[in-house]
């Protein structure tokens, strides 16, 4: 254990630059690449000089560089994120308030990239060259080359418009007690069945669109992991053995799923990508639509605060990811 | 003196009989794959659209015909208008052939900033190691830090908007993959005897990065610059979707399909046609992609002539 821990110690050295890395780069592209960020910042061409001038003292804006990144910093891990300039209201309370529906979307599109996926990969392993197994690849390569937002449409006009199966936008009703923000988890914590059938129905679609592209991405790395194991040698020792099946196949699936844990990192940044196209189609109450819209409103700060909120989440997520994997290959701790 | 000129052409002239004979090869193992012939076929189409839409274009696809417009506004398709009409009166079918200009010439410009930059960096950073390749790593890093939108969204934002800024923030962010890419290739490189004597023979570092490494990167970075320029349209496409990116009147893919939601979906084909655009041409260089991995591995090559000659040989004596 003693080894995991060196691990630990020597990825948490490259995870604290890399998120000094991400306020730097954020504070770049709000700070020093706009002529004049105190006009961005106060609504671009319909500024007010008095608001400018106010907004120039409250960031110091007329300090030398590096001076105003001190003052930038200080303000991130102080909770101030700047106020929009459009709804007057602090960025971090407004991010507050969308983030939890972001993340129930893209939990719930992780569960199935993960249940759809995974299955497809293993199938398509075992009866290689099957028509199952064209089926898949047709599946990935029709995924990485649909736009986003063109195949919410799609799904909408066949499930809403023609079927009548699924809601097409909007996010079902708020159950009797809001414990986490993610309404699925909360309706059954409150025992409320009538919010979680409705939030379950506004889930479908968005979650639809935003896993697909990634289910055909998770099948074919397992597929090809899959592949590799079962042409490895001690699974042939193992059949040569005479171990049952079902034993040989649990070894298989353990060690096959190690690349899939590794692309996890790269999968939810696209499902984060992803929603701010998809929660847009169907209009999702979650940072995406707030970033679109933000983004319609010229509304600078708002844009800025949800970069730096996925940027930072992005590379916790991958740190963990790293954890994970050292976990299960003792191989990466040395 | 001459003699090691004649010597050198008779090295040039055996390794381009080579390339040939490599490239013969390439062609062979590609015609094999039905969908690599299928990508092939779609990728020419949109490079042969994107160079010559705008001059076969049926209608002029910017022009709005004010006096006519209430007569010409939103018409399904038909044979006059294969793809329908636009809130304007003007032909789909000329905007999504037109858009293909846009679309090409956002992929080229991303990429012609993207590898030329990946390349060197990655040449520098995994060549020389050590301090230089930590401080290039870092940087490569932070810009991976970020889901690719979501970076592309905040420069294009903190540009003046427009599809200049759009592709500018794109190449921007596009950049890091290829570091990572090829570093990874020379580490597994620069250890190889060719490298060590080109080194003993005391050429320079840049004479062997760039004659002797960089051929031996160019195989990843040629099938990864393939699948990106699918990429590269979906998401120059979705930042116009979303209003940044291309604005009116250039016909721009995902532009037309977000102006084509506010009637949607009575009139289907606004929305359809152009994001069916952008599905095909990704198709296309997704499928290229995926066959050029098999075509430039030349063990898989080897392995498919092998089999060929086993083959005949099969066919000989039996």
């Amino acid at each position: 254990m003693s080894e995991f821990k060196y691990y630990v110690i020597r990825r948490l050295l490259t995870f604290l630059p890399t998120i000094i890395g991400v306020t730097l780069l954020t504070f770049v592209i709000a700070r020093v690449i706009p002529a004049n960020p105190a006009r961005l910042w106060a609504g671009g061409v319909k500024a007010k000089p008095e608001v400018i001038e106010m907004l120039t003292k409250k960031y110091h804006l007329d300090k030398p560089v590096y001076v105003q990144y001190f003052y930038y910093l200080k303000d991130i891990l102080s909770g101030d994120w700047g106020t929009s300039p459009v709804t007057h209201r602090s960025i971090l309370a407004d991010i507050k308030t969308y983030f939890p529906a972001t993340v129930e979307l893209a939990i719930f599109a992780l569960i199935l990239v993960m249940a759809i996926g995974i299955p497809l990969g293993i199938i398509s392993a075992l009866r290689k060259d099957s028509w199952i197994d064209h089926v898949v690849r047709v599946v990935a390569i029709s995924g990485a080359s649909i736009p986003v937002f063109w195949l919410g449409i799609l799904l909408q006009w066949i499930f809403y418009y023609h079927l009548g199966l699924f809601p097409a936008a909007g996010r079902g009703i708020a159950p009797h007690k809001v414990y986490t923000g993610l309404y699925l988890l909360d309706s059954i914590l409150s025992g409320d069945f009538k919010a979680f059938i409705d939030n379950l129905s506004h889930m479908v679609l968005p979650a639809l669109t935003l896993a697909y592209p990634s289910i055909g991405l998770v099948a074919r790395i397992t597929r090809g992991s899959m592949l590799d194991v079962l042409s490895a040698e001690y699974i042939d020792y193992a059949q040569v053995r005479g171990l049952k099946k079902s034993f040989i196949f649990k070894h298989v699936l353990k060690n096959a799923s190690i690349p899939i844990i590794t692309i996890l990192g790269l999968i939810f940044g696209g499902l984060l990508s992803g929603a701010i196209v998809t929660e847009t189609i169907f209009s999702w109450p979650g940072i995406g639509t707030y970033a679109v819209g933000s983004i319609m409103n010229m509304d600078y700060p708002a844009i800025m605060g949800v970069t730096l909120l996925i940027g930072l989440i992005y590379v916790l997520v991958n740190f963990m990811v790293d954890l994970i994997y050292a976990l299960i290959d003792p191989r990466i701790r040395l | 003196m001459r003699d090691l000129k004649v010597f050198k052409n008779l090295f040039a002239s055996e390794r381009r009989s080579r390339t040939l004979s490599e490239l013969k090869l390439m062609f062979n193992v590609l015609r094999r794959s039905p969908t690599g012939v299928l990508g092939l076929i779609l990728t020419i189409s949109f490079l042969v659209i994107g160079i010559i839409g705008p001059y076969i274009t049926p209608y002029n696809p910017i022009f709005i015909d004010f006096k006519n417009m209430h007569k010409l506004r939103l018409l399904p398709p038909s044979l006059k208008h294969p793809f329908g009409t636009d809130e304007f009166g003007r032909d789909l079918f000329s905007r999504v052939l037109s858009g293909a200009r846009v679309s090409l010439l956002a992929a080229v410009v991303v990429l012609a900033v993207a590898i030329p930059l990946g390349l060197t960096l990655g040449l520098i950073a995994g060549y020389y190691g050590g301090i230089i390749d930590e401080i290039i790593m870092r940087i490569t890093d932070v810009f991976l830090a970020f889901p690719g939108l979501v970076l592309a969204i905040a420069f294009s934002a903190a540009f003046k908007p427009g599809l200049w800024s759009a592709i500018l923030a794109v190449a921007l962010v596009w950049w890091p993959s290829y570091v990572r890419v090829v570093r990874a290739q020379v580490l597994q490189v620069r250890e190889a005897l060719f490298i060590e004597a080109a080194r003993a023979l005391g050429l320079s570092p840049w004479k062997i990065m760039i004659r002797h490494i960089l051929p031996n990167v160019l195989t990843p970075v040629i099938v990864l610059a393939t699948l990106d320029f699918g990429s590269v349209i979906i998401v120059t496409s979705s930042l116009s979707f979303i209003g940044l990116g291309a604005q009116p009147p250039t016909p721009e893919w995902g532009r037309l399909v977000a102006d084509g939601r506010a009637y949607f979906p009575e009139k289907w084909w606004y929305v359809l046609f152009p994001g069916l655009a952008i599905f095909l041409t990704s198709l296309g260089w997704n499928l290229l992609g995926d066959s050029l991995r098999d075509v430039l591995d030349p063990k898989y090559r080897r392995r498919l002539e092998f089999k060929k000659e086993i083959k005949k040989e099969g066919e000989k004596s039996g």
